[in-house]
């Protein structure tokens, strides 16, 4: 299980790829609505409306349109955005860091709590913290994370407003920042008050994404890890006189991680999809909210733009975790 | 007879194994009282769910001081909430019904096909999966509405368009498992067709796993109405929908944070209604399911 | 003889089900003690009793199991972790199952070294080498860089039993410890116990169902039926002049090399009644066992 394996996924994820690109392009092209009778001034006269859509190319044949648009986008370009007017690569790189550091910080949530969620309830098996678990488990599972974030927005930001929940900044903040990664910048420069600012601003809607996501992993988690405490090697480790809680940090948990991060790696997919939903929600500015956007505008381009960078970013998820299960597995990684 | 009947010995074992379960009978009041509210809804609103009154926005609740006749109090147009809630009950129920059924025939059909098919007829279905499950779904749905248009019918083709994956992908696994089954090749020997098989024979025993995944993507359906509305992309925000009470109430949450709250109650307790429905009927109906 | 191990009406039950009912057992310091019984007569548990590793739904109910003058049962849990490891350790049964799979061979030999002894990083690499040398593994340092996935069965077990050797235990539990091993290798891991028994003068408690593995290393034994010994002695007077019936019928239903041809006599099932009050417990205790 080496590189031409990983090679070979990649491979696979070519035509999944381009299945994805002609749906979304078809799919597009029996729009009832007119794109650019939404762009074009009152009193406009019909030649302006044909010279826009000779600009746009939509008075081309369907087939000749997604030839050229697949090989702009093989070339990189995405095209311009019909309502925004601006090159859709440019924007969907401007929106994409924000998006990343929400599901990344989200992500972290969800596993961290949900470890820690399966370690404890495996711990005190039997007694009453498991049952807190598996309730809590049982509910942040039945509920999806738009709701969460609904929830969190009226609790923590209205009943008790602890905790902004719009945007990603104070709008007063003016920031100097040569990137749109924010929160690595700031950490990396050291602007603590930025840091702290950007992270309230953060944690509402990365908890809103991280809740369902969580609760897949503490129950994946958990019942992997009772089973890998029920093996051969456990006994061995308690008769070495090993702690518990060392035994499932350092002898169950790296064996009962393989199979939750094979499961939940379907779920991550999850979390990134339902960042459109979230962003929106707390009017934070990544691609999902930008997504909404596009839709409601019927901005095409930018709609294709940014579906293919989600199906993009799915199949990335895909591989990534695939090659995590390889590198925890010794006997898949020597097979 | 589906083997699942006979394992419930009787049908008076079943439904004493029914009403014994917790989450069944939780999930099936929830569901008992969204249905009557749902039927009901033009008895037991007090007012016009559309009716506007400019001198009366923004009332608060009746437990928070508000006007005895509008007991939920009232929207940023004056349109009594309490009403509003119950008429959104009744969308909320015909989108779940509506969409998770006509998701379910057709991913059961897809399934069935590609389960007992094989060959060509499972690559095609198998691989459009794949393809679908490469699209975020709250997204594609989003889509999907806009292209189609707003409203209700196209709310409901968008559910069934994304979420008929969830039902092909389990059916399929499922007839993969019952065709090897010793009843099957029983029925092969005797010659009966290959849709007979299907329809007759291994469907019915696939009926506990599909009521289960159908109670929980009733759940969902309601979810995804409420997601569409929220987005505005589902009725005109008119319509007195729970999705667009969210939306509008997310605009004056600071002011009336109930307005917002109170559809998100009504959705989570449905929500929860039916995934305890779900899971109890799993609990009951296959015990070999049961994790 | 000073005895490491003394058991004395040991009772211990899974759920409701009794199954040990009295065991006393005493074994001598350097002196290999084997515990001879069938599946389900409760001789695992003894083992398991004494380490304190047993499973969640047993309980001691009655008895003393003393270890080096220190009573275990009454012992605290931490108390008892300090003894395990250091004092007295386990070759387990299945070596495929018993090393984790996801660690190289050098960790899982150098932590008990570290945990229990101290030893440093380099120390304990060390240490771990030594051992696989005295358990006759040929390149060590290879095989401490290794996953246990590539090494064979008995090659697995010999490092299982250098690292119940690691920390110089006085006492080791040896669980049916060639069983899971095809015939060849059985002989040789037997001569290795044995010979490392007997250079660093650890007691074992050799349970097994196999009277001639029993033959081949024990220097006393005790056999158990339904949870109770019904006879105890050196190896040697066992094997010459059987005293319990079950005994005698265990040894007619076990095949001898030193005579070959001789017919095999299925323990009698009225012998096994009378032993116990009734067929049924018989049975179910059989089945709770293997399930346990």
């Amino acid at each position: 299980m080496s590189g031409s394996y990983f090679l070979r996924r990649l491979l696979l994820a070519v035509p999944t790829l381009f299945g994805v690109a002609v749906i979304v392009f078809v799919l597009l092209r029996v729009v009832p609505g007119d794109p650019i009778a939404m762009m074009i001034p009152p009193g406009a006269g019909a030649d302006d409306i044909e010279n826009l859509r000779r600009v746009y190319g939509l008075d081309q044949p369907m087939l000749v349109q997604f030839t050229r648009w697949l090989s702009d986008v093989a070339r990189g370009d995405f095209g311009v955005s019909i309502n925004l007017r601006q090159d859709v690569g440019r924007l969907v790189l401007s929106r994409l860091p924000a998006s990343l550091e929400l599901a990344v910080v989200a992500t972290a949530l969800a596993v961290l709590s949900g470890g820690l969620l399966a370690i404890a309830g495996v711990y005190w098996r039997g007694r009453w913290p498991e049952a807190v678990v598996d309730g809590l488990t049982g509910l942040t599972l039945a509920i999806p994370d738009f709701l969460w974030g609904l929830v969190f927005i009226l609790v923590l930001g209205v009943l008790l407003p602890v905790l902004p929940i719009s945007g990603r900044l104070d709008p007063r903040q003016a920031i100097a920042f040569s990137s749109q990664f924010y929160l690595a910048e700031s950490l990396l420069r050291g602007e603590f008050r930025v840091l702290g600012m950007l992270f309230t601003h953060l944690v509402l809607p990365a908890a809103a994404l991280a809740l369902p996501l969580m609760a897949v992993i503490a129950r994946m988690l958990k019942t992997s890890l009772s089973e890998a405490m029920t093996q051969d090697y456990v006994l061995v480790a308690r008769v070495k006189g090993f702690t518990r809680g060392r035994i499932i940090l350092r002898e169950a948990l790296r064996n009962a991680m393989i199979p939750t991060v094979t499961l939940t790696g379907v779920q991550f997919t999850f979390l990134v999809g339902g960042t459109v939903l979230v962003e929106r929600i707390f009017s934070y500015p990544g691609i999902g909210n930008m997504a909404i956007g596009a839709v409601i505008s019927r901005d095409l381009p930018l709609i294709q733009g940014l579906i293919l960078t989600f199906a993009a970013l799915f199949i990335a998820i895909n591989l990534l975790v695939d090659l995590t299960t390889v590198m925890l597995n010794p006997r898949v990684r020597h097979g | 007879m589906a083997e699942w009947v006979r394992r419930s010995a009787s049908r008076g074992g079943l439904w004493r194994a029914l009403a014994g379960n917790g989450r069944v009978v939780f999930g099936g009041i929830v569901a008992l009282v969204l249905v009557v509210v749902a039927v009901a809804a033009p008895v037991l609103a007090p007012h016009d769910p559309l009716r506007q009154d400019l001198l009366d926005s923004l009332l608060p609740p009746l437990w928070a001081g508000g006007d005895p006749r509008y007991l939920l109090g009232t929207d940023g147009l004056g349109r009594d909430i309490f009403s509003r809630l119950i008429f959104g009950a009744r969308i909320a129920l015909t989108v779940a019904v509506i969409a998770a059924s006509l998701a379910a025939l057709l991913g059961t059909l897809l399934g069935l096909m590609a389960g007992y098919f094989g060959r060509w007829v499972d690559t095609i279905i198998s691989r459009l999966v794949d393809i679908w499950m490469a699209f975020p779904p709250v997204l594609l749905s989003i889509v999907l509405v806009a292209v189609i248009g707003a409203g209700l019918q196209a709310v409901i083709i968008a559910i069934v368009i994304v979420d008929w994956t969830r039902f092909c992908r389990v059916v399929r696994a499922e007839v993969l498992v019952q065709r090897e089954q010793d009843y099957v090749t029983s029925a092969v020997t005797i010659g009966l067709s290959r849709w007979r098989i299907l329809l007759g024979e291994i469907l019915p025993n696939l009926v506990p796993v599909l009521l289960v995944l159908l109670t929980l993507e009733m759940g969902i359906a309601v979810i995804v109405e409420a997601i569409l509305s929220f987005v505005g992309l589902s009725l005109s925000s008119d319509f007195p929908t729970w999705g667009g009470l969210i939306q509008e109430g997310r605009q004056y949450v600071y002011q009336s944070w109930w307005i917002m709250g109170l559809p998100v109650a009504c959705i989570i307790v449905v929500v929860l209604g039916f995934n305890a429905l779900g899971d109890g009927l799993r609990m009951v109906l296959d015990p070999v399911m049961r994790r | 003889m000073r005895a490491v191990l003394d058991i004395d009406d040991l009772h211990l039950r899974i759920g409701r089900m009794p199954v040990l009912r009295g065991v006393d057992l005493t074994v001598e310091a350097g002196q290999v003690h084997g515990l001879v019984g069938e599946s389900g007569a409760g001789k695992t548990m003894v083992g398991r009793a004494v380490l304190g590793i047993l499973p969640s739904a047993a309980r001691i109910t009655d008895g003393h199991v003393t270890f080096a003058g220190i009573d275990l049962i009454n012992l605290p849990a931490a108390s008892r972790r300090g003894l395990l490891g250091r004092r007295m350790s386990m070759i387990p049964q299945d070596p495929m199952t018993a090393l984790n799979p996801v660690y190289r061979i050098g960790r899982q030999l150098t932590d008990v070294l570290r945990h229990s002894l101290g030893l440093g990083r380099q120390a304990a690499r060390q240490r771990a080498l030594e051992l696989l040398e005295q358990v006759r593994i040929a390149e060590p340092g290879r095989v401490l860089r290794q996953y246990p996935h590539e090494l064979s069965g008995g090659m697995r077990q010999r490092v299982l039993i250098a690292s119940a050797f690691a920390c110089g235990p006085e006492f080791i539990i040896a669980d049916e410890p060639t069983t899971a091993l095809d015939v060849t290798v059985q002989r040789e891991i037997l001569r290795l116990i044995r010979k490392l028994q007997q250079d660093k003068g650890t007691a074992i408690l050799f349970v097994t169902h196999d009277l001639g593995v029993v033959a081949k290393i024990c220097d006393r034994v005790s056999v158990i039926h339904s949870g109770r010994i019904v006879e105890s002695g050196t190896a040697s007077q066992l094997f010459a002049v059987p005293q319990h019936p079950y005994t005698k019928a265990l040894f007619a239903a076990t095949p001898r090399y030193d005579r070959p041809g001789n017919r095999l006599v299925p323990v009698p099932r009225q012998l096994t009644l009378r032993l116990l009050e009734d067929a049924a417990a018989y049975d179910q205790r059989r089945r709770m066992l293997r399930h346990a």
